[in-house]
């Protein structure tokens, strides 16, 4: 999702622009917010929503200040943040050889892809109850759930990487005299990086949107959790804290990912750069 | 730049036959066909698109093997692809993640043709400079135009010291010019390294202008249809195109291949196949 909504249109060029040209550039990244706040000022001031059920921004704000400093939120975060790391290094981990795996063997994906596809659409909150019974109710059951949903975002993301790398440079480095083994260490590994680091993107952004179900499971702390506590005593100002919390840092996460996969593939041609 | 006769040819080509397994049966691509290069001599095959040529090319690259019949290299059959046979694809086939200078090192850096890192070095200059490419060393191809990207593959086969060469329409995709002045450069290249050369083209002007000897092959499957010797001695330059030998000789290639493209253009229609290259 956050690589279909953040597709910003400019490159690399950054260095190159003058300064007119960067204050227009941050206003055009922070117009669609404002727009975004003042619909939603527009919408809590207007009367059309009962005030009770639509908190301002800047009570949200208030509300968001206050569980920062006591303390609560930045242990939700963490509790949250690690969670979905760890089900994305693990999912990601398994994601990238198996994908490799299923984008290499042309036969064994036809057979094998069915079997992804189903269990990619079942939806990880069915599954919880299984998970419970065979995993429990402590911290690997949630990572579990993490790890499911990444794992399948990313074998795909991977698979269908790898099964478009051109032939054409395998046979070249034949001709110069490569083995298999240095074909795959100097001419796979290298083409399939930008490929991992994609997955990556998709498994962070999957991992993020699936944290609320994962903290279904008899979580005491995280941003999910809070958001479920907070439904529970009809706190809505707090569930918009978490929402948002999680929005922003699945963003943040994703722009660091960007950055850093724009410096290790710098080789690559972009549309767009 | 003929050797003598007594000289073993390099490549042989001995009654080969290659076909296709495609959905519709088996497809013959190559029949009964024989000939060999000499020593640094420099074969420029020519046919219609889709006949057959490239399937002999890969052969010898070690690519595709035979069906039928005996390609041999130096006297032994043809093996999987070596870095004795430098391949020149029209796709160039860059690696885009390597630098100018790191894509010429390539080859030097595998196990097979392994170098000391000062002499590395030296050879990649060395090709940097032949090629024209010292000021785009640490560019990446995604930056360079397509004539470049040509000479650096060029360079980059050229590193290994191949004692062939195989190009595939390897000036193809260029535009005229681009493509004019790419014939000039591997023409200064083979005069500062010669190698045996087996070019596929069906450009017939580039056939004659670059070969020492042109085969014409018939329409799918490819049979030998002629084989022509060129007699211009080695280094050649532009203002042989307007010779009067050069447009006879156009004219009579050109009549050849006609008939060929026309035959395959016949066929096609009665039996759309895939092209199988």
């Amino acid at each position: 999702m956050l690589n279909i909504l953040f597709i910003v249109p400019f490159g690399n060029r950054i260095n190159t622009i003058s300064e007119t040209a960067r204050v227009r550039r941050i206003g055009l990244i922070l117009t669609p917010w404002l727009l975004l706040l003042a619909v939603w000022y527009a919408v809590a001031l207007s009367g059309l929503v009962n005030p009770s059920l639509m908190p301002t921004p800047h009570q949200v704000a208030a509300r968001f200040w206050e569980l920062l400093k006591g303390g609560r939120l930045p242990l939700d975060i963490w509790m949250s943040t690690q969670r979905v790391f760890l089900g994305v290094a693990l999912g990601t981990l398994l994601a990238v050889p198996v994908g490799f795996l299923l984008g290499w063997y042309r036969e064994l994906r036809s057979f094998v892809d069915p079997l992804i596809n189903f269990f990619r659409a079942l939806p990880p909150i069915a599954l919880i109850p299984l998970v419970v019974v065979y995993f429990g109710i402590g911290e690997p059951a949630k990572v579990v759930i993490l790890f499911y949903a990444s794992f399948f975002a990313g074998v795909i993301v991977m698979y269908e990487g790898i099964a478009q790398i051109s032939p054409i440079y395998v046979r070249v480095a034949r001709t110069l005299g490569a083995t298999d083994l240095e074909i795959f260490g100097k001419v796979i590994v290298p083409l399939a990086v930008p490929h991992i680091l994609t997955a990556l993107r998709v498994s962070l952004g999957v991992a993020w949107a699936t944290l609320v179900a994962s903290e279904l499971v008899a979580a005491q702390q995280g941003l999910g959790a809070l958001i479920q506590n907070a439904g529970s005593f009809f706190q809505l100002d707090i569930i918009y804290v978490g929402i948002i919390c999680i929005g922003f840092i699945a963003l943040g996460m994703d722009l660091a990912l960007r950055a850093a996969s724009r410096r290790m593939v710098a080789w690559q041609d972009r549309i767009g750069t | 730049m003929n050797p003598p006769a007594a000289a073993a040819p390099r490549i042989v080509f001995d009654q080969v036959s290659v076909s296709f397994d495609t959905t519709s049966g088996p497809l013959k691509v190559v029949e009964d066909v024989s000939f060999s290069i000499a020593d640094r001599e420099f074969v420029s095959i020519i046919g219609p698109s889709g006949c057959g040529k490239t399937t002999m090319m890969n052969i010898v690259a070690g690519f595709v093997a035979p069906s039928g019949g005996n390609v041999l290299l130096d006297g032994k059959p043809v093996g999987g692809p070596g870095p004795e046979r430098g391949v020149i694809f029209q796709e160039y086939g860059v690696f885009p993640w390597l630098t100018v200078a790191q894509n010429i090192g390539f080859g030097l850096g595998l196990n097979a043709n392994r170098l000391p890192a000062g002499e590395k070095a030296a050879i990649v200059q060395r090709y940097m400079g032949l090629m024209g490419l010292v000021d785009f060393a640490d560019a990446y191809p995604k930056t360079l135009s397509g004539g470049m990207r040509q000479r650096l593959a060029l360079a980059r086969a050229y590193a290994v010291k191949p004692q062939f060469l195989l190009m595939d329409e390897p000036f193809g995709a260029l535009d005229a010019q681009t493509r004019s002045n790419m014939q000039d450069l591997l023409l200064d290249v083979l005069a500062a390294e010669r190698k045996t050369v087996m070019l596929i083209t069906h450009s017939v002007e580039e056939a004659i202008y670059l070969a020492s000897k042109i085969i014409v092959v018939t329409a799918r499957p490819s049979r030998i249809r002629a084989v022509i010797d060129i007699p211009f001695p080695y280094p050649r330059d532009e203002s042989l195109h307007e010779r009067p030998e050069f447009g006879a000789l156009r004219s009579q290639i050109r009549e050849l291949v006609m008939q060929e493209y026309a035959a395959q253009q016949r066929q096609s229609i009665k039996h759309p196949v895939s092209n199988p290259g």
